[in-house]
């Protein structure tokens, strides 16, 4: 996407507007996204760098309210019930300079029976003091179906701390799956925390992702309460820390009605002086329900290793490949 | 004959206590599929793992020459860089690595056509197969296939394969001798251990092992034979576990039978 190809739905053209656009949308493709996809009109878009709404674009279903705060911006993301939404929303938010602070407060209102997935790519690449700190609240309606992909980048000084919080309310036979990932560059300090409540016969399912080296801190917190009756809820963990970087890990399912199934797994994959720590909590609170976990913290599985090993590779190529495949 | 690519040499083995192999001799030869034939708990996967070096399998003592280099003291790294590798018999599982990546691993040099070869040579179609994750929602079956692709497109000396019919229908096991035969017909040796008798049709020669102990190695259909004439019924008749060095029945009764006894390398049994 180039400037002079912007549609009408960008917010502002001055040339201080036009080069933060050009840095967002560099961010955005080290985040993993493609910047060719914003430029489509199919494609519901909302940018935002700093606190600034740099682009914003609707389509019939899905509607954006974006404004800016001192240091941040403060949206409300509604898709219209029972509205299938064919291509991903696509949301990208980052802080260009070294320093700064972004604080997004979001509301996502998923009305009933609508089918939708967002892409969110949270950028940071220069940075080596950014704080972002994302107050979401999710309301996903009876019978409607979520999709949130979010990709992280924060390049490579080790020098943010992010901070994802969501609250999430999963309505009778709606569905939420969510995918939170860090996998590039170095993370910094992560604090994630989803606190998901599941009604009758609704889906939660989250994946969360990262990999932490030199001195980064990854702190993750997964809460879903299976509060109706034949709820689901699953929560995959996937962490890898290496040299000096530290990983803890709380889960927690709770079974509060009959025929409610969660399952928990985790793995984490430890590294050089690098630590993890992992503390499941399973509450059932009916005894219809039933609460599962599995964790693995440690070395890499053995016969997966050895698998390698007996293709050729060395035992850091091997290593780093299971890693690799672990957090994809 | 040309010298043997594998040669084994009064190999014994230890593990947690327990005497596992007992001065096995083997010799495989290149282009050659060499059947290695027992019961569960015979030793046979021991000595895979021991020839490829893994964790917890150096021998107490005895010789491992692969091309006249003896192995001792080489990573299972070095060993698989000098042509030897495995299939395991209930292969890893990888999250996020796609099956056609994996199969590639042990080619010197990536090579797309070799792996979609690879792939369709154990009845895999790449199209369908090559970007899925090797991970658990491939089947059993299809996991050991993936295996033997990998296996396959390394184009390894040596190919030790570990009971890949154990799993596998009816129809894949057709796929899978012709892969094996194949393999040897391209060069490959091919240490294929099994303790299904039908497989030594594939094979061209055949060892028996019984409690880490060679019983016979010559020519498969004679092994086959004594397999399933002698040696299977008499071991069955001793229970499940007949090498348990804590069963003093079937041991005295193991014992007894002198034929078993003995190892016998390069020999036709008697009887």
């Amino acid at each position: 996407m180039t400037v002079a190809q912007s549609r009408p739905h960008i917010v502002g053209k001055q040339p201080a507007w036009a080069g933060e656009m050009a840095a967002m949308l560099d961010a955005y493709q080290q985040a993993g996204g493609d910047p060719q996809a914003l430029q489509l009109p199919e494609v519901a878009t909302l940018v935002i760098s700093g606190n600034q709404v740099l682009a914003t674009h609707e389509i019939p279903g899905v509607h954006f309210d974006a404004r800016p705060l001192q240091h941040g911006v403060q949206a409300v993301i509604t898709v219209e019930p029972q509205v299938h939404i064919e291509r991903p929303v696509h949301l990208c938010f980052g802080v260009i300079p070294t320093e700064g602070k972004q604080e997004i407060l979001a509301n996502y209102e998923i009305g009933p029976g609508a089918q939708v997935q967002f892409l969110a790519h949270c950028s940071f690449p220069n940075a080596v003091r950014v704080e972002h700190i994302m107050q979401a609240h999710i309301h996903v309606g009876a019978g409607a179906s979520l999709t949130y992909t979010e990709e992280h980048f924060h390049g490579t000084h080790g020098g943010v701390d992010v901070r994802p919080h969501a609250e999430v309310t999963v309505d009778a036979g709606a569905r939420f799956v969510t995918t939170f990932s860090l996998t590039r560059g170095r993370v910094g300090a992560l604090d994630v925390d989803y606190q998901i409540d599941v009604a009758e016969g609704g889906v939660a399912e989250m994946t969360t992702k990262a990999y932490g080296t030199g001195e980064d801190q990854i702190r993750v917190h997964e809460t879903v309460r299976l509060n109706g009756e034949s709820a689901r809820g699953l929560t995959r963990t996937r962490v890898a820390v290496g040299d000096s970087a530290v990983s803890q890990i709380f889960t927690s399912m709770e079974g509060n009605a009959p025929g409610a199934r969660g399952h928990m797994d985790c793995t984490e994959i430890v590294r050089g002086q690098a630590q993890a720590h992992n503390e499941p909590l399973v509450v059932v609170r009916d005894d219809q329900a039933q609460v599962t976990h599995e964790a693995a913290i440690g070395t890499v599985n053995r016969k997966e290793l050895e698998s390698l090993l007996a293709r050729g590779l060395d035992e850091d190529e091997a290593v780093d490949l299971i890693i690799r495949g672990m957090i994809r | 004959m040309a010298d043997p690519i594998l040669r084994v040499e009064d190999l014994w083995l230890r593990r947690n206590g327990h005497e596992i192999l007992h001065g096995v001799n083997l010799e495989v030869f290149p282009g050659q599929v060499h059947a290695l034939l027992g019961l569960n708990g015979s030793g046979k996967s021991s000595l895979a793992y021991t020839i490829m070096g893994c964790e917890g399998y150096a021998p107490d003592s005895g010789r491992i020459l692969f091309d006249n280099h003896e192995l001792a003291g080489l990573s299972m790294t070095e060993r698989a860089r000098l042509g030897i590798t495995l299939a395991w018999q209930e292969p890893a599982r990888f999250e996020g690595i796609p099956v056609g990546k994996y199969v590639s691993l042990g080619q010197p040099q990536p090579d797309r056509d070799q792996t979609v070869a690879a792939l369709e040579a154990v009845a895999l179609p790449a199209k369908i197969y090559g970007y899925r994750a090797a991970d658990q929602t491939l089947s059993g079956g299809e996991r050991k296939r993936v295996e033997l692709a990998a296996v396959f497109a390394m184009r390894p000396r040596l190919a030790i394969l570990d009971e890949p019919d154990s799993g596998i229908d009816v129809l894949s096991l057709v796929e899978i001798e012709k892969l094996i035969r194949r393999m040897a017909g391209e060069g490959s040796a091919v240490l294929l251990i099994t303790h299904r008798e039908e497989l030594l049709a594939t094979a061209d020669a055949a060892t028996l092992i019984c409690a880490g102990q060679i019983l016979f190695c010559g020519d498969a259909q004679e092994a086959r034979q004594y397999y399933s004439t002698r040696c299977r019924s008499h071991l069955e008749s001793l229970g499940a576990q007949p090498w348990d060095a804590t069963n003093p029945e079937a041991q005295a009764a193991l014992a007894s039978n002198g034929s078993l006894r003995s190892p016998i390398s390069g020999q036709t049994p008697e009887g």
